[in-house]
């Protein structure tokens, strides 16, 4: 039997691909991180400049996350239901940030938003830093996570259509009550996709928040730049249990997500009992 | 009049879906919009639910001119051709929607759904999903949701276009006894000739986005205002240059003599069994082909053969002057 004779070595070659590539090094940053106990990895958790990194990261997260939900629903619907010249144009440059590399980004940010950048004199006329501060780091981070709330919302909107969005205007529903009641509901599993691909992705950026937030630590360091620098600076201690913070993070988001979505579930089934 | 459209203009582009059409539905009636696909009889639907906007024209619900009104606001209900369910909603919440969105209280809407539910025959089934369903289920849950908010008016898209033969058969008979019981004005849009004729009390027969003609099915059968009425509406062939019902046809041996002075002579070409009908087709002599439909006893008295030799002639009672009008013996 032939399928039978190549089982065998095609799940080998798959486990050992992803053993080498992630299970060996993630597993291996774990056990570094607790290598010296959880008294250690606490410690090294603990110190000013990490927590200001977790912090900071939370913060860009919540303020970066929302926006892009926000704008990338707006955008999946002008996309899915409006014909209009140009709007080629705007689906291409929602990938813009997928398809160039996030240091272009935050190179380009500073270009504008910088002391010699175009709004530079204005912003600072205003009393405003961007770059080298927390805005410039969540710009960069919402730039770069831009295109994931598009790409996951916009094909299940064209699946479903308009005529259940049509059906419930002729049943009396306003355009909000409509998108709330009638659209939201059908894309949310599309869009809590998306909404993970957009936390993870945040939580995760490195080159462009590198470039446009100039890494001081205790300052302007997310959870990247802090394990980066812990890293080179000779204390990875730091830079290890910073990543299986990083990880937790992203471990939380997802099931968050999921224990919503099943709620929501749960919450349907219920309403008409 | 509950509806009232007056010289409705739509072009999508360049293609023109409807051409100065104007169309009066009378309060309580069961009107058919008939056409072939693509005729404009779903657009002119959709204008009248506000879903669409006619590019001139005036739209009247109840004698109130509605053209510029949004849908939510015209108090019609409308069902679509693949029934639109709320996916995410259970059948209940469904029908509920309408009254849901309009904060009744609860217990109104419990027993306005339960009153519905009863009416379309889902009242068992009132938990599941729409994917739950089968097609002529989501069609009558399609129904109940839109008429939860007492509708003006019922707009039907090709309710049972989507449907197998038999479970349309047994939906027709249903809708037309729903009608009866629940007298809204009902505008349905149909391509099939005989499911309008079944249906509706009144047709509108729409083509190339031109109104044809507008009557009660019979009166039109009888006496189609022009040559598309006439085909589109049952089947229809040629004798003598004049157009004539199959089933108005007789056939004689040519052995007993010419029957009478419009009869023309030819000769069998095919004869097709079709159950109690039988279809003579007939090559005539001097002009094209017609065909002649029989009953099956008076098929099989004649002993008609491929071949044979007959006379083609009108049956007394549609060659009798009342039964003559300007279209069937133009």
């Amino acid at each position: 039997m032939r399928s039978s004779r190549w089982r065998l070595p095609l799940r080998s070659a798959v486990l050992v691909y992803l053993g080498l590539l992630v299970i060996l090094p993630v597993g291996t940053v774990f056990y570094r991180a607790f290598q010296h106990g959880l008294g250690a990895a606490w410690d090294a958790l603990t110190t000013p400049d990490a927590l200001h990194a977790i912090w900071l990261t939370f913060i860009v997260a919540i303020i970066a996350v929302p926006l892009n939900t926000i704008f990338g629903v707006g955008v999946s619907l002008i996309l899915a239901r409006h014909r209009f010249p140009g709007a080629w144009l705007l689906d291409a440059l929602v990938d813009v940030p997928l398809a160039i590399s996030p240091v272009i980004i935050g190179l380009g940010l500073i270009l504008v938003y910088g002391h010699t950048g175009w709004f530079g004199n204005w912003l600072a006329a205003h009393g405003i830093t961007v770059i080298f501060s927390v805005p410039g780091i969540v710009m960069a981070s919402a730039a770069v996570s831009l295109p994931y709330v598009v790409r996951s919302v916009l094909p299940v909107l064209l699946e479903i259509g308009t005529e259940q969005e049509q059906a419930a205007r002729t049943l009396g529903a306003r355009p909000f009550t409509v998108f709330r009641r009638i659209t939201l509901p059908s894309i949310r599993r599309g869009l809590a996709y998306g909404v993970t691909l957009t936390t993870a992705r945040v939580l995760g950026e490195f080159g462009a928040v590198a470039i446009v937030s100039g890494a001081v630590a205790g300052r302007t360091e997310t959870l990247t730049l802090f394990i980066s620098d812990s890293f080179n600076s000779l204390q990875p201690e730091s830079g290890y249990v910073g990543a299986v913070a990083l990880c937790l993070a992203a471990l939380i988001v997802l099931t968050l997500l999921t224990v919503t979505d099943r709620n929501r579930d749960a919450w349907h089934g219920k309403a008409v009992a | 009049m509950s509806i009232e459209v007056e010289s409705i203009t739509k072009r999508f582009g360049d293609a023109v879906a409807l051409d100065d059409v104007s169309l009066e539905v009378p309060t309580g009636s069961l009107t058919a919009l008939l056409g072939p696909s693509g005729g404009g009889k779903s657009t002119l639907l959709r204008i009248i639910a506000g879903l669409d906007t006619p590019d001139s024209g005036i739209v009247l619900i109840e004698g109130e001119d509605l053209t510029h009104t949004p849908a939510r606001s015209r108090g019609v209900g409308f069902c679509f051709q693949h029934y639109a369910p709320f996916r995410h909603l259970t059948v209940r919440r469904n029908v509920a929607f309408g009254l849901e969105i309009r904060h009744r209280p609860k217990a109104e809407i419990k027993a306005r759904v339960d009153e519905l539910l009863e009416l379309v025959g889902l009242a068992h089934l009132g938990e599941r999903y729409p994917s739950q369903l089968s097609g002529g289920q989501r069609q009558r849950m399609a129904l109940a949701r839109a008429l939860a908010i007492e509708p003006k008016v019922l707009l039907l898209d090709e309710p049972f276009g989507a449907l197998d033969a038999q479970v349309r058969t047994q939906l027709r008979l249903w809708l037309r006894d729903l009608h009866a019981t629940l007298p809204v004005t009902t505008v349905l849009v149909t391509h099939d000739q005989e499911e309008a004729m079944e249906v509706a009390d009144r047709l509108a027969i729409i083509n190339h986005g031109h109104l044809e003609q507008v009557g009660a099915p019979a009166d039109m059968y009888d006496h189609p205002a022009n040559e598309f009425v006439l085909t589109f509406l049952g089947s229809a062939t040629r004798l003598g240059g004049e157009w004539v019902r199959p089933h108005d046809l007789v056939v004689h041996p040519v052995s007993e003599g010419k029957p009478s002075a419009t009869a023309v002579e030819g000769t069998v070409a095919r004869v097709t069994h079709l159950g109690f009908e039988v279809k003579v087709e007939v090559d005539l002599v001097g002009e094209e082909s017609c065909w002649v439909q029989l009953s099956r006893g008076s098929a099989a008295e004649l002993g008609l053969q491929a071949g044979q030799r007959v006379w083609v002639a009108r049956s007394d009672a549609s060659d009798a002057p009342n039964h003559r009008h300007p279209i069937l013996s133009a």
